[in-house]
């Protein structure tokens, strides 16, 4: 994993590069967790980021790479009230070009699955995707004061 | 992914020992917990004290581990940690556990 931290004059950006497997992202959140960045955050705030990070970055490595391996690079920059995260793979494109925007299943019927989406666009705001030059880019805004 | 499992007066008390369940080791507690229920208990007490935090795959690994039980057995979770009790609630699936705050009284002793 290649990690570092640029301190720029107006702003902390945290960034990574890890690899596209389910222990990479473990390792990741928990070096994006232990970031400076992270530190000014209420519990509450490194919780959603946690949460939203976690999915996205599993759906990438679920979804887009499969069982291949590939690259994810992670951004998370302060802006304002919240942090604009992208996050940027090189994995197959989402379906119809368009992220998923699922209903949550009842929870009598005991769903498995089919939460990640649900999670994601509860907690996160401005989602945006893009497909260019094979590269899928994913930015959100998580509105965390710090 | 350790676990685990002390027989408590009737009762099967599972202690999550690591501090996550995520998408790296959702498979291996479902694995895990299939074996340990295996004794057949009615009753079943996972305690996630030490669980800080638990994504969507974790999630439906308890599900998992609940429906594997059959429906003449119930899995009961203890000591929700702040993020863990949100994944639970803004998905809606704390309607069908039974969610305790701690231990009850009497489960909680040897871990």
């Amino acid at each position: 994993m290649r990690c570092d931290q640029t301190d720029p004059p107006a702003a902390v950006t945290f960034r990574m590069a890890i690899a596209a497997n389910p222990m990479a992202v473990r390792e990741g959140l928990r070096s994006l967790m232990a970031a400076e960045i992270m530190q000014a955050l209420s519990d509450d705030g490194r919780g959603v980021s946690q949460i939203v990070l976690a999915e996205v970055l599993n759906n990438v490595v679920e979804h887009a790479y499969g069982d291949r391996a590939g690259a994810i690079e992670v951004e998370v920059a302060r802006i304002g009230d919240g942090l604009r995260c992208r996050v940027v793979d090189f994995g197959r494109p989402m379906p119809g070009g368009q992220l998923p925007d699922p209903n949550l299943t009842p929870p009598e019927d005991l769903p498995e699955g089919g939460f990640g989406w649900y999670l994601i666009r509860t907690l996160a705001q401005e989602l945006r995707y893009r497909r260019l030059h094979g590269r899928n880019e994913l930015s959100l805004l998580l509105p965390v004061p710090g | 992914m350790e676990l685990v499992a002390e027989h408590v007066g009737g009762v099967l008390v599972v202690h999550a020992m690591d501090d996550r369940i995520d998408a790296a080791g959702a498979i291996q507690f479902k694995e895990r917990m299939r074996t340990i229920v295996q004794t057949g208990e009615a009753r079943v007490v996972l305690n996630m004290a030490r669980v800080n935090f638990l994504d969507s795959s974790g999630l439906g690994a308890v599900v998992a581990v609940m429906k594997l039980m059959g429906p003449d057995r119930r899995l009961e979770l203890a000591g929700l940690t702040p993020t863990v009790q949100k994944v639970f609630r803004l998905t809606r699936m704390e309607s069908i556990f039974t969610i305790h705050p701690s231990l009850p009284e009497g489960l909680g002793h040897a871990v």
